[in-house]
């Protein structure tokens, strides 16, 4: 096929700028934000009350504002991981179809754009604004914990804090390309919508008991694990491999592992592996950020993975509504 | 430079073991409107989305401005306007920031943009409602907004799809009337419809599109000529006897067919002007003329016939 001329990125400037206007203006974002502010408001509030009357001296006690769970009431970090995805697909399920329905698609497509300007130009205006959110959110808890706990955030917390910030968003890049693929794929919104939460719900909480499940039947316990008690370490391993084909699963472990400085490591350790180590002193900075780095790597490429697909669907797609 | 803006030499489409398209060859010169007629599915949608590169076209070559849609379509969709079918703007916004939308990704510079906006919102007559949102106009304000943007875009090509599919009557002609002076301004009109009456009146040229291919093509006179059997159609009023009459016209040297269209009045079609040699046989036959006039070939009647002798055939 003959090469085509001009730059496939024309125009995905002025469509970025749009859809950001769009979803910042727009009743659902409002509701969206809301929604997530009170609950992980709610959720932060919580855990400072445990927060004052627990913890003495934590060097590390602002990331606990992320982490901690009193009962009754889930960690922020569990209410983010729920309400990420169910903000990511609410931003792109219709971002496509809509556009057909609207009977926009034909008339934005004849001009002199490519369709790859408002594929790209719609993903970031939506993953721009899902970044604004968040990090409005980071500074508000920032704020509320400097106000109730009195003591200021220290410069590796806010450098952990900005990298747990970067996996939130990539975490929300995975959904949000997600919802865009059924976009693409699903003529009608309410369909999309429907696809992309069944995938979320699949991943998210359907997924890790299948990879139990067959984990279990491919490693069956040996001998020595019945005797012990304990699932064999080829179990846990196969077990793993499989949970981290979820975006969640890869959240959480990255996210645990930048905001608990004390985590080492999140597969099987032999006694013999962590001979000489101080139990529960924390790992610096850069080893944290070692170790979250496969999962975080692990989101990008499957935002970006799911985006191809959408890009290449969308491609083939007619444009007669 | 070249007053054919628009060209395409066997131009083909398939669709699975459908070919929507199959062969179609067309031009379209400056300063002309070229209408598409033809039944629903008869193709001419995709020929035009073929012709603004929204679809890859399967075989035959196309130019459009001296570009090829395929090969280089950007340069295509920035001098050529398209109104699709029923189009759509975006509810939520104003009908200035929906024309800012589109004129930025066409690639017009923001300080020409507000005046070129509100120069073609003041020509098509929605100057006042320029800030309302896009979700209080009406259909016919909708498609007055879609030429807006085309006058907006300052294309040498337009293209419109069914533009006055779901007008009332008046809102349809005004809107023919504002496509007339786009053609005036020496733009390229290509416009596809059913609805044929209306079309007639501003079309300089039309193609009859059957099954995927242009049937027949040329000014509705020629059509006439080729379909009916005669270019020119008489409606002769008389008292007289209508058989009779018939009889008499049926003789006359150059008719190809009389018809009896109402009670007392007879449809006579012919290949040149007749309007004399039949009051003159009126008056030598004693007949009364209470009516003679000339009536334009109606394109309903050349398309109705046109697909009947088809269906006929088959």
């Amino acid at each position: 096929m003959a090469r085509r001329s001009g730059s496939p990125f024309k125009g995905s400037g002025i469509v970025f700028a749009k859809e950001f206007s769009d979803h910042l203006r727009s009743p659902r974002m409002l509701v969206l934000e809301w929604l997530i502010l009170l609950t992980g408001i709610g959720a932060v509030f919580m855990a400072i009350q445990g927060l004052r009357t627990t913890t003495a001296s934590d060097p590390f006690l602002f990331l606990r504002l992320f982490t901690d769970a009193r009962e009754g009431m889930p960690s922020f970090l569990a209410v983010l991981a729920f309400l990420i995805p169910l903000m990511a697909i609410g931003l792109g399920f219709d971002s496509i179809n809509g556009e057909f329905n609207r009977r926009t698609m034909s008339r934005v497509l004849a001009q002199p754009i490519y369709r790859d300007a408002l594929l790209l130009g719609k993903f970031g205006g939506a993953l721009a604004t899902l970044a604004v959110g968040l990090l409005t959110l980071w500074l508000l808890i920032i704020g509320l914990g400097l106000f109730r706990l009195g003591v200021p955030p220290s410069g590796e917390e806010v450098g952990r804090g900005l990298v747990f910030l970067s996996i939130a968003v990539a975490y929300g890049a995975v959904w949000l390309s997600v919802a865009m693929l059924c976009s693409v794929v699903c003529r009608s919104p309410a369909t999309a919508a429907l696809a992309a939460l069944g995938v979320w719900l699949l991943l998210s909480l359907i997924w890790p008991l299948i990879a139990r499940f067959i984990a279990d039947i491919v490693y069956p316990p040996t001998e020595l694990a019945l005797l012990l008690g304990i699932p064999n370490p080829q179990q846990i391993e196969f077990q793993q491999l499989l949970a981290r084909f979820s975006p969640s699963t890869l959240f959480g472990e990255a996210v645990v592992g930048m905001l608990q400085p004390a985590t080492r490591t999140f597969g099987v350790v032999f006694a013999n592996q962590v001979q000489g180590a101080v139990a529960g002193a924390p790992l610096s900075f850069s080893q944290s950020l070692q170790l979250v780095w496969p999962q975080f790597t692990g989101l990008l490429a499957s935002a970006i993975l799911v985006f191809a697909a959408s890009y290449m669907s969308f491609q083939r797609q007619e444009v007669r509504a | 430079m070249s007053d054919i803006l628009i060209e395409a030499r066997g131009l083909k489409k398939r669709y699975g073991a459908n070919m929507a398209v199959d062969g179609i060859d067309l031009t379209v010169k400056r300063g002309e409107i070229f209408g598409l007629l033809g039944p629903n599915g008869a193709g001419k949608t995709t020929t035009i989305l073929m012709l603004i590169g929204l679809t890859e076209a399967d075989g035959g070559t196309i130019s459009v401005c001296g570009a090829d849609p395929m090969r280089d379509p950007l340069a295509v969709k920035s001098r050529v306007a398209y109104l699709p079918d029923m189009v759509g703007f975006y509810d939520n916004l104003s009908a200035r920031d929906n024309l800012r939308y589109t004129g930025r990704l066409a690639g017009i510079a923001n300080a020409e943009l507000d005046a070129r906006i509100e120069r073609a919102m003041a020509r098509v007559r929605l100057a006042e409602v320029i800030d309302s949102k896009v979700a209080t106009y009406s259909r016919g304000m909708r498609q007055r907004l879609g030429l807006a943007e085309i006058l907006m875009k300052g294309a040498e090509v337009a293209i419109l799809d069914e533009p006055t599919n779901g007008l009332d009557p008046q809102s349809t002609f005004e809107l023919l009337e504002m496509i007339r002076t786009l053609r005036d301004d020496g733009m390229a009109i290509m416009l596809s419809s059913h609805i044929l009456d209306r079309v007639q009146a501003i079309c300089d040229r039309v193609a009859l599109f059957s099954k995927g291919r242009i049937a027949i093509e040329g000014t509705v006179r020629e059509l006439a000529a080729q379909v009916l059997g005669g270019g020119h159609v008489l409606q002769v009023d008389s008292d007289f006897d209508p058989q009779a009459l018939a009889a008499l016209f049926s003789g006359l040297d150059g008719v190809s067919s009389v018809t009896e269209e109402a009670p007392g009045r007879l449809r006579v079609l012919s290949l040149h002007d007749m309007r004399n040699a039949v009051a003159q046989a009126m008056v030598k036959a004693g007949a009364t003329i209470l009516r003679l006039a000339e009536v334009e070939p109606s394109l309903d009647e050349i398309y109705r016939r046109y697909f009947e002798g088809l269906h006929g055939k088959a």
